[in-house]
């Protein structure tokens, strides 16, 4: 290596002697696989949606689609369910991310104002949540006794506000410097103005950050939907349509098994290429914005363990 | 004393004027808690009750800890609470070092850009759904199509398939595996800010004294980190009576009902399949209470012992 690298031009040989030692390319490997198991899985899934369904059978298609076909998202952007299914998923993620930094800065806000009456009550109430809770039943029962059961709102409503992304907007506000409040009060402006103009504009960041942890988690919820979206089609998110999906192929391969028969007779009941097409559909839209926003998500991790 | 009385007033008035734009705030927030969060902890007392659903919970007879008793009589109770604990345990010990491990590793990594790279993939398992997983999962890891099975069969490493994901202990193994996979890059995230946060004065010294990097890990990284942690280790422990409810209901299958059963599962099966809501809100709070006992000792230990805790 050493060796190597003198005989290279002065600047490379430099560059390439500090990075790439021998333990550094051992590390770098290391890291590599790691990385790899992490990505080939999506590979393999997207190379299966792609290939035809014979050769998924003969267990041909590993990272490459095998003969391939579209057939898969053809069916799938043809069945207006999952169509609707998408949207719908999409209009619930985004009336509940509104609604729940709505509910989370209101309550971030005052907590941060030490001459409050009452804070550290307030406070109580929404920490003891985070130790405490009904339990899965009582919860259940309450959605039923409000009568959310089989709309929109069950989905929406139950888990707005989370306290602990709550913490991580308020240790935000608390590092703002108290002076810029106190200018805006001379100013003229009422608390309602003073979160508006001076604490939103400054905490852009800290804002995209909890929309994408709250847009995140209500995509990908499905616990939820299986509780409470009981006979409504209309109102199943991706998530149930796609457990559906899967839970329908599994079901195909428990009856074959317990009757005996052969991988080969169980593959003319489900169309292999449907279930990876839909894995990749519903998976899309995360990965489309993932590597944009990653950023984000780190700074608030980051931001929550240290001061929360 | 009137003079007295009337101070104070004044100065009510004066912070309630002050301040009602604030309290206007809090409405919606403390509504949401107390309708859903606390409304819900008053259902608590069904585990106490005979439920009749006609009369909901404020009209049912209370019958003291029979449902508690029912519920152990139970069949599946007991498979589903060693199911639970084996389970997370084997998550604890399989899962807990490799984020340690991964975070040092991407710390020592000099090549930023593939560093870089390298974290985006490790994250990406952590925003998908077990839905999404699960799916993935029954596909790569199928019998004779699946892209493992078919692999080493390719390469002849195998004669047979591996049943991965029909055969008991071989479930519980996979189930372990995919935990890992999903947490151990977002797990990194903590422990790589906690590294930064060391002093780099340590590092430059270890260094004059003759360690070379192996020891510069042993005895300042990892001293470095060790509060972070405990503080993870506690959460982990106070979490073993809690088992997440969309991995293990994605990943089971009728061959392996006695490997895969566990508590969140039983409290669907017969809290809301069979609507036994009384003897469901049961195991629901024996399941906090054990939680709590759970965290408080782990959090007593790791005092004794010397480090900060949790509270």
């Amino acid at each position: 290596m050493t060796e190597k690298a003198l005989n290279m031009p002065a600047v490379a040989a430099k560059k390439k002697h500090r990075t790439w030692t021998v333990p550094q390319i051992i590390l770098g490997l290391f890291i590599f696989i790691f990385s790899m198991i992490c990505l080939l899985p999506f590979v393999n899934i997207l190379a299966l949606s792609l290939s035809s369904k014979s050769a998924i059978l003969r267990g041909a298609v590993s990272f490459w689609p095998v003969e391939f076909e579209t057939t898969a998202y053809s069916v799938l952007f043809n069945d207006s369910s999952m169509i609707r299914s998408l949207f719908f998923t999409i209009g619930i993620t985004v009336v509940y991310t509104l609604f729940s930094m709505i509910l989370t800065i209101l309550l971030a806000y005052p907590l941060t104002k030490k001459r409050l009456r009452g804070r550290k009550a307030f406070n109580l109430l929404a920490l003891f949540t985070m130790y405490f809770s009904g339990g899965t039943i009582p919860i259940f029962l309450n959605i039923v006794e409000l009568g959310l059961v089989d709309t929109p709102w069950a989905l929406i409503l139950p888990g707005m506000l989370s306290t602990y992304n709550m913490i991580i907007l308020k240790s935000f506000f608390t590092s703002l410097p108290n002076e810029l409040e106190e200018a805006a009060i001379i100013d003229g402006a009422n608390d309602f103005q003073v979160l508006l103009k001076v604490y939103i504009p400054l905490s852009l960041a800290s804002l995209a950050t909890l929309t994408l942890f709250y847009a995140v988690g209500k995509w990908n919820s499905f616990q939820d939907a299986l509780y409470y979206i009981r006979t409504k089609k209309e109102f199943q998110p991706l998530q149930l349509k796609l457990y559906n999906a899967i839970q329908s192929a599994t079901r195909g391969a428990e009856i074959s098994a317990q009757e005996g028969m052969g991988a080969q007779e169980l593959s003319t009941k489900t169309s292999e290429s449907i279930r990876p097409a839909t894995i990749i559909f519903s998976t899309l839209p995360i990965l489309v914005v993932y590597p944009f926003v990653q950023r984000y998500f780190v700074a608030g991790v980051t931001i929550g363990a240290v001061k929360g | 004393m009137t003079v007295n009385a009337a101070k104070p007033a004044k100065k009510k008035i004066h912070w309630f004027r002050r301040d009602w734009r604030l309290y206007v705030m809090l409405i919606l927030p403390v509504a949401f808690y107390l309708i859903f969060c606390y409304k819900p902890m008053a259902g608590i007392m069904l585990a106490f009750q005979k439920y009749n659903p006609v009369v909901g919970m404020w009209g049912s007879k209370f019958i003291g800890m029979k449902n508690f008793e029912d519920v152990m009589k139970l069949a599946d109770f007991k498979p589903a609470l060693v199911n639970t604990l084996w389970l997370n345990l084997l998550g604890l010990i399989a899962g807990f070092p490799v984020p340690i491990v991964l975070a040092i590793m991407l710390n020592e990594l000099k090549a930023i850009k593939f560093k870089k790279v390298s974290q985006t993939l490790l994250y990406l398992p952590h925003f998908l759904s077990w839905i999404i997983i699960g799916g993935m999962v029954l596909q790569i890891f199928a019998p004779r199509t699946g892209v493992i099975n078919a692999l080493l069969m390719k390469w002849g490493w195998i004669d047979k398939s591996i049943p991965f994901l029909t055969d008991g202990p071989h479930w519980q193994g996979t189930y372990t595996f995919i935990g890992v996979w999903q947490s151990m890059g977002w797990g990194t995230i903590l422990y790589l800010s906690a590294i930064t946060g060391i002093n780099m004065e340590l590092f430059e010294a270890a260094k004059i004294d003759g360690a070379n990097k192996m020891q510069q890990i042993w005895h300042v990284t990892l001293p470095g980190i060790r509060s972070t942690i405990a503080v993870l280790l506690i959460l982990n422990i106070g979490q073993m009576m809690n088992i997440s409810f969309d991995r293990p209901f994605i990943l089971k299958n009728a061959q392996v009902r006695d490997y895969c059963d566990v508590l969140s599962t039983f409290v669907y099966r017969i809290g809301i399949e069979k609507a036994q809501y009384a003897r469901a809100t049961a195991i629901g709070l024996f399941q906090s209470l054990v939680g709590l006992v759970l965290i408080s000792s782990a959090n007593f230990t790791i005092k004794r012992l010397g480090e900060e805790g949790i509270w």
